[in-house]
């Protein structure tokens, strides 16, 4: 089979101030192929995707598309290119209709008056082809975020690209989306479309793609068709070196009170939540999105006010109403969503390490001690291995992988009882997931009390000694490490209604 | 690894650039009016220039950590003015120069505390806040006066403004006094580095431990604090309280902040830039004035200075 190239990177490379992201990155994608795009969180995915839609420039090499050699200073002209990407977070405008998003910046018009008629007809057909029931004047905040990911999909379609790069299209939405989102991929590659899929799920890739790319460190290892490959070998190229169990389980003693709460109640929660981790424990929380995982956590940490209920750390009374007085209790809480409530982005690694910890070194409580500060940014740097120039960097020049990092290292520079983790390893790549697992291993084994909420099946039983698993806003159940599998956790956390259908 | 090397890659002109800014500006600026500007380089004009920008530099100090925070406060124009009036009518009334500066400063600390608490705590945007605040302090300060200026009766009071050590001017002293310590705050405290954490993500600094409301009704409190101080010195450099004055103060100093390179979405900031975009405006003004530049043309070139400063500042940061 002569396979057509529809895109092709020509020693692609692009550096920044101390960092070279993509290193003379060279390969093809074929016309009516679905690629997959792989790598570790700071390889060189997303800035391949930018310099495919024009908001990076490369410092070296170019695009072929077409047998031309491109190189775009401007998304506009990546547009004209018939190049479509989507990105993983929304360039929608809340407050206009769904039917206004998918046309925006090309509404139909005349003589600059919007045709509303053509509008709705033109919205109509391209929600239909995404299999979207929903009327084209709904206002796109009333739509779920699945829906607004559907949305955004569709309205990169409506320029009829035939190169379309998707950035992490999932992680957003249901199951029965994906299966929607698949039916659609597919359907583009049999019109003859070039799609590159990134994503860090290897089902995902290993059910849909026919070829893949893998990049390392901005560097090019390995272009070959999917079939030639396990899912091993693939994980193997990305971290460069064997990996045997990611989890890295080994049984501990514990015991002793950690956390112990009873009956706490508030917003987001629709029963009374009881449940005791031990200290030394590493105790998972399992559920879908909206179970109530995030609110619990949330409330346990004194950010939200709880409307009633007992919390005990270390068998004394834990009564506090903001998360200073948490931290000072020895209770942490790292947040599921560490660009909007993790990291400050235009502070230093340095001030984001030391946050928390600053308060209590400052000499007489005011003065911030520079040298403690500046040792300590390196030390925990050294010790969670985070890739960085200098500890002075900004945090927003780092891959999320090591932004998580950072926002760990935070709470290592505090006496730590009891650690609440909140999605630690979403969008992280597998390297530094196992070197999370490790440091949470070590808090358990110092006999702080771990306490993990996770959306993966797989992890969430690769690392919990118990887990508790909600549903609908209450704890449905909770089950030892021996007895949990994944067929069980999933009955537990699915609404009641959806469990009797199946 | 974290390892101390600074990127190599950048040229060092450019990293230069970077580092010292509006510092190289302002070196610019004061060489080619030495040179150029006919009696700017004079011991007189010098004290007239540090004088004319003394007002501005001690509020823009807390305005930077207002910024800094990812506020601002649009009601200092108002609140200097109605200081200087409270002072004058309190000092005249009670013959007591304690009890007049006492006054003043307490109405500042009020006008600030409520910003702070309606921002902070009531969660209502500062521009709304400050503006509706700056609208009724300055009503105030015409009711207290009477919609005339106040003088003061009392002489020894002038010497805040109008006295000097070792040759300059007390009001200068003062200035460089609250540079120093305003700039020792921002970089040596916990209070200074939770004030650019609470700007850069205020949810995140939250979650860190910091009390987000209290760091900022400090700030808000302070900011009124300094604007009545400015308003003391300035009735006493007049000799009056004057209700009609500092019209547009607010902007001045906002915009020499901005001059300096502070964020206005916040985290962003440093005192010793801060400092150069005070007198990048002030040596702008002044040598504007030796010129006999008519007031009308002044207006139009400061807004266009500060339009290039943030020009220039995006352009910088276009690079990656």
């Amino acid at each position: 089979m002569t396979a057509i190239s529809a895109l092709g990177f020509d020693h692609v490379s692009m550096e920044f101030p101390g960092v070279k992201a993509l290193n003379d990155v060279s390969f093809d994608v074929r016309a009516g192929s679905i690629h997959a795009l792989m790598g570790e969180n700071g390889a060189g995915k997303s800035t391949l995707l930018k310099i495919l839609s024009g908001a990076y420039t490369p410092s070296d090499g170019a695009l072929v598309i077409g047998g031309e050699r491109k190189v775009f200073t401007d998304t506009a002209h990546a547009l004209a290119a018939g190049i479509a990407v989507i990105y993983q977070e929304l360039h929608l405008v809340p407050e206009m209709s769904a039917a206004e998003n998918l046309f925006l910046g090309h509404l139909p018009q005349r003589f600059g008056v919007v045709n509303r008629r053509a509008l709705a007809a033109a919205a109509r057909k391209q929600l239909d082809f995404i299999g979207e029931d929903i009327d084209p004047w709904t206002k796109l905040g009333q739509l779920s975020l699945g829906q607004r990911q559907m949305v955004e999909i569709a309205k990169a379609l409506t320029r009829g690209a035939r190169i379309i790069a998707f950035d992490e299209p999932t992680s957003s939405l249901s199951d029965r989306e994906v299966r929607r989102l698949f039916t659609i991929i597919r359907e583009l590659k049999s019109r003859g479309c070039a799609i590159i899929y990134v994503t860090h799920r290897m089902e995902e890739v290993f059910e849909l793609a026919d070829r893949i790319t893998i990049l390392r460190d901005g560097r090019h290892v390995e272009t070959s068709e999917l079939a030639h490959l396990t899912r091993d070998a693939v994980v193997q190229r990305m971290v460069g070196r064997k990996l045997a169990d990611i989890y890295n389980y080994t049984p501990r003693a514990h015991g002793g009170t950690g956390l112990v709460a009873e009956g706490v109640c508030g917003p987001g929660l629709t029963e009374p939540c009881s449940f005791a981790a031990e200290a030394g424990e590493i105790f998972g929380f399992f559920g879908l999105i909206g179970a109530g995982r995030s609110e619990l956590m949330k409330l346990l940490f004194g950010a939200t006010a709880k409307s009633a209920g007992r919390v005990t750390v270390g068998g004394k009374p834990f009564e506090i109403d903001s998360p200073r007085e948490a931290i000072e209790a020895g209770v942490v809480l790292c947040p599921e969503d560490r660009k909007k409530e993790g990291v400050i982005p235009v502070r230093s690694v340095l001030e984001n390490i030391n946050l928390s910890a600053r308060r209590r070194k400052a000499r007489a409580g005011v003065l911030i001690d520079e040298s403690w500060e500046q040792s300590n940014a390196k030390e925990r740097c050294a010790q969670l291995r985070v890739k960085t120039p200098s500890v002075r960097q900004l945090i927003r020049n780092l891959s999320g992988g090591n932004q998580q990092k950072v926002i760990l290292s935070r709470w290592l520079s505090e006496p730590v009882k009891v650690i609440l983790l909140d999605e630690p390893t979403r969008g992280i790549d597998v390297g530094a997931k196992s070197e999370i697992y490790v440091i949470m291993q070590d808090l358990a084994r110092s006999g702080v009390c771990v306490i993990v909420v996770s959306s993966e099946l797989p992890e969430v039983l690769g690392v919990s000694d118990r887990i508790a698993v909600m549903r609908q806003g209450k704890i449905a159940a909770i089950l030892d490490r021996a007895d949990a599998n994944e067929e069980k956790l999933l009955k537990l956390a699915l609404p009641l209604e959806t469990a009797r259908a199946s | 690894m974290a390892t101390d090397s600074s990127p190599t890659a950048r040229k060092p002109i450019a990293e230069f650039f970077d580092k010292a800014g509006m510092l190289v500006v302002l070196a610019i600026l004061f060489f080619g009016c030495s040179v150029f500007v006919e009696n700017f380089f004079s011991l007189a004009n010098m004290k007239g220039l540090a004088l004319a920008v003394s007002m501005t530099g001690m509020v823009s100090c807390t305005m930077l950590f207002c910024l800094a925070a990812g506020d601002f406060d649009l009601s200092i124009g108002s609140v200097v003015a109605c200081a200087g009036v409270l002072a004058a009518v309190v000092m005249n009334r009670s013959e007591s120069i304690t009890l007049g500066v006492l006054a003043a400063l307490g109405l500042g600390a009020a006008v600030g505390f409520v910003n702070g608490f309606v921002v902070a705590k009531l969660k209502i945007n500062a521009l709304i806040t400050t503006l509706a605040t700056m609208q009724i302090v300055r009503g105030l300060g015409f009711i207290i006066s009477g919609g005339t200026a106040v003088g003061i009766g009392l002489e020894d009071f002038f010497g805040l403004g109008n006295s000097a050590f070792l040759g300059v001017p007390t009001p200068v002293w003062i200035t460089a006094a609250c540079f120093a310590m305003f700039g020792f705050i921002l970089n040596r405290t916990v209070f200074g580095r939770d004030t650019l954490a609470v700007g850069g993500n205020s949810e995140a600094a939250h979650l860190a431990g910091i009390a987000v409301t209290r760091v900022k009704i400090a700030i808000f409190t302070a900011q009124g604090v300094m604007a009545a101080f400015a308003g003391i010195v300035l009735s006493s450099r007049v000799t009056s309280g004057q209700p009609n004055t500092s019209q547009g103060f607010e902007l001045e100093v906002i915009s020499a902040c901005v001059l300096g390179g502070v964020s206005l979405t916040g985290g962003v900031g440093s005192m010793a830039f801060v400092i150069a975009g005070v007198l990048i405006m002030g040596i702008v003004q002044n040598a504007m004035n030796l010129m006999n530049v008519a007031t009308f043309y002044q207006y139009v070139a400061r807004g266009l200075i500060l339009l290039a400063a943030v020009l220039f500042d995006r352009w910088k940061r276009r690079k990656p």
